[in-house]
């Protein structure tokens, strides 16, 4: 019986090296792409263990940083801002991943992205614990706050950038919410907390300023329509319009009526600076009729209208339908129809015209340092994304912005010893309820440190009586403030 | 003048000693990172612990040096060190799961480790000679078809991830499956080494293979049909092949006929395939198998591949060299602690720990095939080789199981998997290889007489109708062979 025993032990022998030979496919060869599954939840788990860097703003005060706990995940993520950042930081949640910068930055916060290759290395040489790197904002806390409170509890958004850098100084949606509830290691707790953001009907989890759904651009509309007519070379802000109460719009028995209801000067005529001061719809629709909707879509997208920006956040393209029939142009030259923005587009509308014309790319971060040495890997240089128009029409425009909060429809934007250029808008959503007031303005307008957009939503509690340079032109004034320091 | 002077022959009980304090303190180290890892310290009861485990296994040592000085001196600190390494993932898993002592597994574990030990210290006592087992080969046939049929019967039967092979006795699970084993290796050792003869007999031939006259395929057939009942009523893959594996594999050593292993193998696969056919769970085990990461497969309520796939996440993010004892999450994939163990140490361990633990495996095995080698009587060459290849075949089935090379089956790995019926089991099967290895080591002067009913066994001696008969079976010396055996020439 040896001869067919030592044969079995040959038989084990196979059996043994089969396994031996799957282990290494599973284990070596195969892992890789193990790893990358989509159902593979390790590589989070993995990432739960280090010790995440912190997210700064200001001088150093942290927004989301990493305690050590004694529990399994080792570290918590804690977010000492509350509500006020929660749409900036996102939250880092066990059970549903990251969100915000938490994600978009999550490379980087946990210490896995190839830019810290090097100091990987010296890590494992030193044997010391694989840490993330600390990312400084550009967010200004002092302007943040501000914008915070000044918004109060209406739903809407803030977003206020340096025309110069495009660096992001605040940016708040409302309502927001508690990202430490979010990010804590109680997955039925987790749970229940998202759950109940989930179903709110306010939709506290959406980011109004970048995301969510878009707004009504309304009459802050009307500066892509006058820069697109100025850069035209046919008008100047001399050339005058005609403003009567109601523009006949072609191919239908359908008006464009003005939102005061009158027509907007003597003889039915108005120049183009008045027009913009006192929001005049006839005009801005007749001027859409003869630039046509190419026109203005080419100049919305010189602005960044279509374009999907990483701040590294993701911004949601705002749009401008280019293949409007002929009375649609009208209604979208004033912001109507069918254009859809984002508060940061807004906002780059407005520094874009600050900037003498350049729309520079709006960026979140300011540094990023490794947790080690502090010293900086990586510092964003200012970038420009488009020349939306030339310095002149830029100046022009200029020159029709600080009309409107001198003696027009913005003269609550108005700051003392200051020269504050603004629009206002006032975005009619017909039945699904009040408009949304807008106001987007830059100061000082001879050396512009500051560009800000204010929505507020569904009329901010005022109904049918709310307008832009009612409701939004105080909050984007107090933000201007903080950051002007006056 | 040259003189041959025979040496008296190692014993190896100074080796057994040695390599278990190795066994051992390779378990208080695991168990040691494992706390320094979670708590940063070491565990408070670790002394304690790994004596106790420690004086355990001294025990059993030293039970071998006084009733098996002769047994195989690798097979204990083997078994040993599986063992300890289970013990501490196991207590790893505690950890990560939260369980309070009352509630730990390990606690649970090491008990039976404990009995575990005792009862291969038993077998070892109890059992001076081996052979007297070929005396129970149809009570052992009883014993063992009647503990693979236990789980089929009303209210003691308990259906768990469903499969039906274990009972419950008041708050205690128990998988008789693995004691089944035991007594099925016991009877078809027995049963075949009187049955050699007729079933060694040659009938037509066919495509070069002398193939077994008709009237002798009775055996085959009712262990085919008994492993076909136990894949179809109890829904267990795995002890179905392992059964049929171990009968067709003794049936080819007894009879030393390549035939038999066609006729077994043809036998399965058509039994398999006309069971994948007709039953809905084997389908679905065989989908899982072919197609784990299909998203219908993987989210299906039914016969899902979710605890596959998370256990093959496990291993590769394990890698090379392991994430470290503590430092992982295999308690990710669902009954880390048994079923998958296999995955919990390649994820901790990494490649490389699993091979080790694969590698120990196979010495454990072909070492009890060395002893099935040397041993003189057929029953015992027959129960050593049983013993061993069933074995092999577990862990075949159970990391081929977890690694995809085969359908995922409900065994677990002997020694190293939370259970208290597998490491009773196993300790047993070691405690008989002890035992055949020591009368398969022994020096013909200390040969201990046959049995005093050895009429039976005397009809195990090779026969005229072996046609090849064996110098080791016939003439009882020693294997040249033996490296145990050394002839110095001075």
């Amino acid at each position: 019986m040896n001869g067919p025993l030592r044969r079995l032990a040959g038989v084990v022998a196979i059996l043994f090296a089969s396994l031996l030979a799957s282990t290494t496919w599973v284990q070596f060869v195969d892992a890789d792409s193990l790893d990358k599954q989509p159902t593979n939840s390790r590589t989070l788990y993995k990432e739960f263990g280090r010790e995440r860097g912190p997210l700064l703003v200001g001088n150093s005060t942290p927004i989301a940083q990493s305690v050590p706990v004694d529990d399994q995940y080792k570290f918590l993520r804690k977010y000492p801002g509350n509500q006020m950042y929660s749409h900036i930081t996102g939250f880092y949640s066990v059970v549903y991943g990251p969100t915000g910068m938490e994600r978009a930055a999550g490379d980087l916060l946990s210490g896995t992205s190839d830019q810290l290759f090097y100091r990987r290395i010296g890590d494992l040489l030193t044997g010391e614990e694989p840490k993330g790197a600390s990312i400084e904002l550009t967010i200004d806390p002092k302007v943040q706050s501000a914008a915070w409170k000044a918004l109060g509890d209406r739903r809407g958004a803030v977003v206020a950038l340096d025309p110069k850098t495009g660096a992001v100084l605040a940016m708040v949606s409302k309502p927001a919410f508690d990202p430490n509830q979010l990010a804590g290691h109680n997955r039925a707790e987790v749970a229940a907390a998202r759950k109940k953001l989930l179903a709110d009907p306010t939709r506290p989890l959406e980011d109004r300023a970048i995301a969510s759904r878009l707004y009504p651009p309304g009459s802050v509309f009307k500066l892509v329509t006058a820069a697109a007519a100025l850069s035209s070379g046919r008008y100047n802000p001399q050339s005058v319009l005609p403003g009567p109460a109601e523009l006949d719009l072609p191919q239908t028995s359908v008006t464009l009526p003005n939102y005061s209801g009158g027509a907007c000067g003597a003889n039915d005529k108005i120049t183009l600076t008045d027009a913009l001061r006192i929001s005049c719809n006839t005009a801005f629709g007749y001027l859409g009729l003869q630039l046509g909707p190419a026109t203005i879509a080419e100049q919305a997208q010189k602005f960044g209208f279509g374009q999907k920006l990483r701040i590294p956040l993701d911004v949601t393209p705002s749009t401008f339908p280019a293949d409007a029939n002929a009375p649609s142009t009208a209604q979208a030259a004033i912001g109507q129809y069918n254009d859809r923005v984002t508060p940061m587009q807004v906002a780059m509308v407005a520094a874009g015209i600050a900037n003498g014309g350049d729309v520079m790319r709006p960026n979140l971060i300011k540094a990023v340092r490794s947790a080690q040495d502090l010293k900086i890997i990586d510092e964003p240089q200012p970038e420009r994304l488009s020349e939306a128009v030339s310095p002149e029409v830029a100046n022009q425009l200029k020159g029709m912005m600080l009309e409107v909060v001198r003696n027009g429809t913005g003269t609550r934007a108005q700051i003392p010893g200051v020269e504050v250029a603004g629009k206002s808008g006032t975005a009619q959503q017909g039945a699904a309820g009040p408009p949304h007031a807008w106001f987007t303005a830059f100061a000082p307008a001879n050396d512009p440190q500051v560009a800000v957009a204010v929505v507020i939503e569904d009329g901010g509690g005022l109904g049918d009586a709310a307008s832009g340079g009612r409701l939004a032109a105080p909050v984007a004034q107090k933000v201007m403030r903080a950051v002007l320091d006056k | 003048m040259a003189v041959v002077t025979p040496i008296t022959p190692r014993t190896g009980r100074n080796v057994e000693a040695v390599l278990l304090a190795v066994a051992v303190g390779l378990a208080m180290g695991a168990w040691a990172l494992v706390g320094l890892a979670v708590d940063g310290k070491l565990p408070a009861g670790m002394l304690g612990y790994g004596g106790g485990f420690g004086l355990l296994v001294l025990c059993l040592h030293l039970v071998l040096r006084w009733r098996a000085p002769y047994a195989d001196p690798t097979l204990l600190p083997m078994a040993t060190a599986i063992n300890g390494i289970g013990l501490v993932v196991i207590h790893r898993l505690d950890l990560a799961e939260g369980r309070s002592f009352s509630e730990s597994l390990a606690s649970r574990q090491i008990i039976w480790t404990a009995l575990g030990i005792a009862a291969a210290i038993l077998v070892v006592v109890l059992l001076r000679d081996h052979r007297v087992l070929s005396r129970y080969t149809y009570v052992a046939m009883v014993a063992g078809l009647t503990l693979l049929l236990l789980p089929l019967f009303p209210i003691i039967g308990k259906n768990i991830n469903g499969a039906r092979i274990w009972i419950g006795l008041g708050p205690l699970s128990f998988q008789p499956g693995e004691i089944a084993k035991i007594a099925l290796a016991i009877f078809f050792a027995g049963y075949l080494v009187t049955a050699r003869d007729s079933l060694s007999l040659v009938g037509r031939k066919f495509l070069f293979i002398q193939f077994p006259r008709g009237r002798d395929l009775g055996p085959i057939l009712v262990a085919w049909a008994a492993s076909l009942g136990v894949l179809v009523f109890e829904r267990d893959l795995g002890t179905s092949l392992l059964f049929f594996g171990l009968f067709v594999a003794l049936l080819y050593v007894a009879t030393e006929r390549t035939s038999w292993v066609v006729v077994g193998v043809a036998l399965f696969i058509g039994g398999a395939f006309t069971a994948w056919t007709l039953f809905g769970h084997v389908q679905a085990r065989v989908d899982a198998w072919l197609h784990p990461l299909d998203p219908d497969v993987y989210n299906r309520a039914f016969g899902s591949s979710q605890q596959l796939v998370q256990g093959l996440f496990g291993m590769a993010s394990g890698g090379l060299l392991g994430t470290g004892l503590g430092e992982g999450r295999p308690d990710i994939v669902p009954y880390a602690e048994s079923d998958f163990i296999v995955a919990s140490i390649g994820e901790e361990l990494g490649l490389t720990g699993l091979f080790a633990l694969l590698i120990l495996y196979g010495l454990i095995v072909e070492r009890g095939m060395r002893t099935a080698i040397g041993v003189r009587d057929g029953f015992g060459k027959l129960l050593a080789g049983g013993l061993s290849f069933s074995m092999a075949l577990q862990c075949f089935v159970v990391a081929g199981g977890v690694t995809r090379v085969i359908p995922l089956t409900g065994l677990t790995m002997p020694f190293l998997a939370y259970g208290g019926s597998s490491l009773l089991s196993n300790w047993m099967i070691i405690g008989l290889l002890l035992r055949i290895s020591d009368s398969a080591r022994r020096p013909p002067a200390e040969q201990p007489p046959a049995p005093p009913s050895s009429d039976d066994l005397t009809t195990s001696m090779p026969a005229a109708a072996d046609d090849e008969p064996e110098l080791d079976d016939a003439v009882p010396a020693p294997d040249p062979s033996d490296d145990e055996t050394v002839v110095v020439q001075p």
